[in-house]
């Protein structure tokens, strides 16, 4: 980068500006309603995805990921590779180049310090920054130069697009955030609700779980961008309401998050003022086998935990019977419609790493109630329950409240009776089910039921992190505060030893067979894990606004530099 | 000698029963209730549950009223007519005694309050505590500590429904112990009752035969104002997922349910809402009645 | 009297301590927490860092004591130091929550103007269409005019919020367009049209709000109307040829008055609180909305706050109240 092109660069703007600035700002407002609202626009303290989507708006990262999953620039002049030299042969740094001429909203010009800073403000002990994991592994973030950013990884990083890669890790400016590191970082609520940032719009207004007002950023680097003037996020209500909203009554433009039934959809894309978009992530509804025992007869700090294996999940053949007496297709139809797709896979996306795994879609009640049968489980007294060693097949299995998921919950208990297994149905409240307080028996991480229902996804494309979490030390237990990803409490050596090897594995190609034959461990080979639905996010545009491309990889709203007023 | 006869002595029951009878209102919610009482409680003899594979019920789902489902089907396929008469259950029970708890506690404290000097400050800051206390940590807190145990005593469902009912209960007596309470103060400053306390009659029969009696007006209207709340609040209570198993039915969780499909569907949210709606009009027209009838200043007007 | 009222005014300051301790360990034994929120993809070693940087790891006692501080000292002062400019407490950590890293106060400040706007709105024109119902319906017990008011008056008590106000947006949003489904709080007042807009996007949660109001209280107005007309004094009254018009609004009312006005009173603090699932459905932020969303994300610091200023209020009520009813019914005697 050197004087010249820049002094170029900036003549050429101020050329294009007088013509181009007739495209942006043209197209008035547009609207978009969530059904949560937005609490805050710093996604390093976020508390849920709606807030890193509509801070995406206003702060970028230096790359992100676009509808199809692959990696797009955005703050730089190109993605760094190891062709191009930006990372280095042995994967343990990698580069990045700012576009020259970028501006922050307030006019002063982006620079690695900005990078550094922002590296320096995620991984402050005292943060407690919520995105820390993009910067795990890595020794230092420094500025080779004003617009170059050399990060360095411990050891060689297959994946290095993790830090300031994706919504949930955006740039933030050193000179507006510099106060507020560490444990200053949640006082600083101006800079959290108002950040400034290089995306096509600037945060106006702001009050706290309800509207975040923007007007079109003067200094974004397209200057025919954005075609609108301002925007509104107005959050509250439900997916009814906001559907509603732009499907049926046309007061807005966007709605995020429309999960309503099937019906419900088609009915008011009927009406014609909108329509649904589906984008397919990697979310998968499926159940989790508890291996472990949690009856109640058990002493606290040894219910649900290794000391005690379950008295008929561990067989294998009762878990594949459960498996094979339930019928994903009308699940999907019941419960999600178009935005759902049955599945046999935990990691089910993207191509890459999505196993040949199809056996499980055919429902089989009668191969299920032979296999329970042949596996010794009988019912001798009449009782309409199988049993076996006095142990009698009945299943208490949990979910949220959540008309889908109860519904879910009504169909797959007719099936397990059918085959002759008792099932009891709990619903929690969702604040406690996912809240992980140790205190409450009702989390999911406590596990104290045979089987629980939820659905899980993973950040970016890869899934390594994400398969991490079955190995045998990632159970919750007592020891652990009962804080562990692997729920069902599965513990298998091998999987173990191969969750290592992917770990050290850099060929693109072998790394993709070991996910797949790590996902097939867990789900075709021993059921602990039973896939249902392959969930899409679901949200709905009017046809008054063009542009919209649905994105599961990224924020939601990655491209909304781009949507334009259909006229 | 005089040929004219003497008017039969009426009884108590009797007058009263005539006084309420005048009121039309109260006739008729007297009807409508006993009617979705006989629909909720025999109902089911005669529309017995045919319980259908999931294959068959998902063929038959979402349809409207026909011979085969008068109330029509959900998403799932189920009758909604034997749904509302499951549910119906549930939510007159959860109801009624939830109100009898609330208007128990609520009396009784009320009376403590307006009638002995030195407990009403207590009292009433107990008052004050428990309406600024937020219900919905309260009923986790309640839920969390009791269910297992309350379950395992007496099984899923009745352990839930004496949690909930239990629950609604403790904490919707704040209202009738203030209007009780008010009515005490006034009343305790009658002459009759400031006589009868002169002459030494103790307290409990001063509040057993004096003071009851002629709160029973209030307590009526906030009775029935109770049963209303506490229906409302249980379908709430539906919403967040605090109450029964979820294929537990109450009109409640119908009604919640049903709110999704309110444009495609309305007869699902029409038949439960419906019913609350009755239910609450009947008791509060039965208390209006009531009410009336028991005052002997209104009685025979 | 006098006594009376300093020796509750004083009562209520140990009372409303107590009151504030049961509520911060209810909500605190509550089961959930702030973590609920947030997505899967955030493994459990980052979640627990994120919950010591709020503080929330600390012991009970140590995070009551604090928020005792703040709320006592800090907060007051922090509004003086903005009024007066003034440097009480300069760079004091005030009560932040959980969910936004907002001061609690701050979000508070943002939300009275809509729950005394909306809110406020329909619990008067509840009062004012309750009065004049209950008093004509006592009138004339058993008139048409009493069975129809009667039953306007239950319908609106029987039908659940969530349902009326579902149907309410189906009908006039959905289907007749008249009024807008959500709420745009950023919508200022200036001119004439801008009025008109407001009043339209108030009118659905009013419309509900109201109906359920004025059905409890026009029924506490009958009752207590009835319970006064058929006493000797209205008899003389009438004997001595007063118009009705003078005997029933002037003698009659004044009295029945008595336990409506303490009725009301009483139900002022629900204004704050009581709207909740309204607020919700029509996006209305409101503090009851602002206390369901913060109970629901286990945001302590603000269900803790925004639950000590309704028993504040409660408290304050329940005595003017009482006081009312010393004052307006000599019957009652307090020592």
């Amino acid at each position: 980068m050197n004087l010249k092109s820049a002094l170029l660069g900036a003549v050429c703007a101020f050329a294009m500006a007088p013509a181009a600035y007739a495209e942006r700002g043209t197209d008035g407002e547009v609207k978009l309603t969530f059904p949560q609202a937005v609490s805050i626009m710093n996604p390093y303290l976020s508390s849920g995805t709606k807030d890193i989507y509509a801070s995406s708006m206003v702060i970028e990262p230096l790359a992100g990921y676009d509808d199809t999953g692959a990696l797009v620039a955005k703050l730089v002049s190109e993605i760094p590779s190891v062709a191009n030299g930006g990372i280095s042969e042995d994967l343990t740094s990698i580069t990045w180049k700012l576009l020259p001429g970028l501006l922050w909203a307030d006019g002063s010009p982006v620079t690695a310090a900005d990078v550094v800073f922002t590296g320096q403000y995620c991984m402050d002990p005292a943060g407690g920054c919520a995105q820390l994991s993009k910067f795990d592994g890595i020794k230092s973030i420094e500025a080779v130069d004003d617009m170059s950013v050399k990060i360095t990884f411990n050891g060689p990083k297959p994946n290095p697009f993790t830090a300031f890669v994706g919504s949930t890790s955006p740039i933030l400016q050193k000179a507006q955030f510099e106060a507020c590191l560490g444990a200053a970082a949640p006082t600083c609520t101006d800079q959290n609700s108002m950040p400034l940032g290089t995306g096509p719009f600037k945060v106006t207004g702001f009050t706290v779980n309800d509207t975040v007002s923007m007007e079109a950023n003067a200094n974004y680097r397209d200057p025919a961008k954005p075609a609108f003037a301002s925007a509104v996020i107005k959050g509250g209500g439900d997916a009814e309401g906001s559907a509603r909203a732009v499907m049926s009554t046309g007061e807005f433009d966007y709605a995020w998050n429309t999960q309503i039934p099937p019906d419900s959809q088609a009915a008011m894309a009927a009406e014609g003022k909108g329509v649904f978009v589906v984008a397919f992530g990697t979310l998968v509804e499926r159940l989790e086998m508890n291996m472990t025992d949690p009856s109640a007869d058990l002493p606290e700090g040894e219910r649900s935990t290794a000391k005690h294996p379950h008295p008929f999940l561990s067989d294998i053949n009762v878990r594949k019977a459960l498996s094979m007496a339930i019928d994903r297709q009308t699940l999907t139809e019941v419960g999600y419609g178009a935005g759902g797709a049955p599945t046999c896979n935990i990691v089910p996306a993207p191509a890459l790493y999505a196993s040949d795994n199809t056996g499980c879609l055919t429902q089989d009640i009668e191969g299920a109630k032979a296999l329970l049968e042949a596996a010794g489980w009988v019912d001798t007294n009449g009782d309409g329950i199988r049993e076996k060693d006095g142990k009698n097949l009945s299943i208490l299995y949990q979910s949220t409240v959540n008309p889908i998921r109860q519904d879910f919950q009504a169909l797959i208990k007719d099936w397990w009776t059918e085959i002759g297994v008792e099932t009891e149905l709990k619903a929690i409240d969702p604040s406690v089910f996912f809240g992980g307080d140790a205190g409450s028996p009702d989390t999911f991480q406590k596990f104290y039921a045979d089987v629980e229902m939820y659905a899980n996804n993973f950040d970016g494309t890869d899934p390594e992190a994400y398969l991490t979490q079955y190995k045998c030390d990632k159970a919750p237990s007592p020891e652990n505060q009962w804080q562990g990803e692997n729920m069902n409490r599965f513990c298998d050596p091998a999987y173990d030893a191969m969750v290592t090897e992917l770990s050290s594995t850099r060929d693109a190609a072998k790394r993709a067979e070991l996910a797949k034959k790590l996902n097939d461990m867990v789900t075709k080979d021993s059921f602990v894990v039973v896939p249902l639905v392959h969930r899409g996010t679901l949200s709905a545009h009017s046809n008054a606004l063009g542009g919209v491309k649905i994105n599961a990889w990224d924020s939601e709203l990655w491209n909304v530099a781009d949507w334009f007023r259909v006229k | 000698m005089s040929d004219q006869s003497i008017p039969k002595a009426q009884s108590q029951f009797g007058a009263v029963w005539r006084q309420f009878r005048v009121h039309r209102g109260a006739v008729f919610g007297l009807i409508v209730l006993g009617t979705l009482a006989a629909f909720v409680v025999f109902g089911p003899f005669f529309w017995p549950e045919v319980k259908l594979k999931v294959v068959e019920a998902l063929k038959v789902k979402n349809q409207g009223p026909s011979l085969r489902f008068p109330f029509g089907t959900d998403q799932l396929g189920r009758d909604m007519l034997v749904r509302m008469m499951a549910a119906g259950k549930v939510s007159l029970a959860v109801g009624f005694v939830a109100m009898i708890i609330a208007i128990f506690v609520g009396t009784g404290i009320g009376i403590l309050a307006g009638y002995f000097k030195r407990l009403d400050g207590p009292l009433m800051r107990l008052t004050d505590l428990f309406l600024s206390l937020p219900l919905i940590p309260l009923l986790l807190v309640l839920v969390m500590l009791f269910r297992d145990k309350i379950a395992s005593i007496m099984g899923p469902e009745l352990g839930a429904f004496l949690l909930i009912v239990y629950a609604i209960g403790i904490t919707s007596w704040m209202q009738a112990a203030r209007i009780v309470r008010g009515e005490v103060l006034a009343l305790k400053e009658r002459e009759y009752v400031l006589a009868a306390k002169s002459i030494g009659v103790p307290a409990r029969r001063v509040i057993l035969r004096h003071i009851l009696p002629n709160i029973i007006s209030p307590v009526m209207v906030a009775a029935t104002l109770g049963v209303a709340e506490a229906i409302i609040t249980e379908s709430v209570l539906s919403f967040l997922g605090l109450g029964f198993p979820p294929d537990f039915p109450t009109w409640g969780r119908l009604l919640f349910d049903g709110l999704q499909y309110i444009q495609l569907y309305p007869e699902r949210v029409i038949w439960p809402g419906l019913a609350i709606s009755l239910t609450v009009l009947s008791v509060n027209y039965i208390g209006d009645g009531l009410r009336d009838a028991l005052d002997p200043r209104i009685r025979g007007r | 009297m006098l006594t009376f009222t300093l020796r509750r005014l004083l009562l209520a300051i140990p009372t409303l301590l107590v009151i504030s301790l049961i509520i911060f360990l209810l909500v605190d034994l509550a089961p959930g927490s702030p973590m609920s929120e947030i997505p899967l993809t955030v493994p459990p070693e980052v979640r627990l860092k994120m919950i010591a940087a709020l503080g929330a790891d600390q012991p009970v006692y140590v995070r009551y004591i604090l928020w005792l501080r703040q709320f006592f000292w800090v907060e007051p002062a922090n509004m003086l130091d903005g009024w007066f400019g003034t440097n009480f407490v300069g760079g004091e950590q005030r009560i932040l929550s959980w969910q936004s890293r907002s001061p609690v106060f701050t979000v508070i400040g943002q939300r009275i103007p809509q729950t005394l706007t909306v809110i406020g709105t329909a619990y008067l024109v509840g009062i004012a269409i309750a009065m004049p119902i209950g008093i004509y319906s006592a009138y004339r017990q058993y008139s048409v005019f009493d069975q129809l008011g009667t039953l306007v008056a239950m319908i609106g008590f029987s039908v659940p919020t969530f349902f009326s106000g579902t149907l309410f947006i189906i009908i006039f949003a959905v289907w007749l367009h008249w009024f807008p489904t959500k709420y745009d709080t950023t919508l200022a007042v200036t001119d004439w049209a801008s009025f008109i807009l407001q009043i339209k996007q108030m009118a659905m949660p009013v419309m509900v709000l109201a109906l359920a109001n004025a059905a409890a209280i026009s029924r506490y107005m009958r009752s207590s109307m009835l319970e006064n007309m058929g006493q000797d004094y209205v008899r003389t009254a009438r004997a001595k040829g007063m118009t009705e018009r003078v005997v029933v609004l002037k003698h009659v009312l004044r009295n029945s008055l008595i336990p409506v006005v303490t009725v009301i009173a009483l139900g002022i603090p629900s204004i704050f609180g009581g709207a909740i699932i309204t607020e919700n459905l029509f996006g209305v932020n409101g503090i009851g909305a602002a206390l369901i969303g913060a109970i629901s994300a286990n945001d302590l610091p603000m269900v803790q706050t925004l639950a000590f200023i309704f028993a504040v209020l409660i408290v304050v009520f329940n005595l003017i109240a009482d006081i009312a009813y010393g004052l307006l019914d000599p019957r009652i005697r307090y020592e």
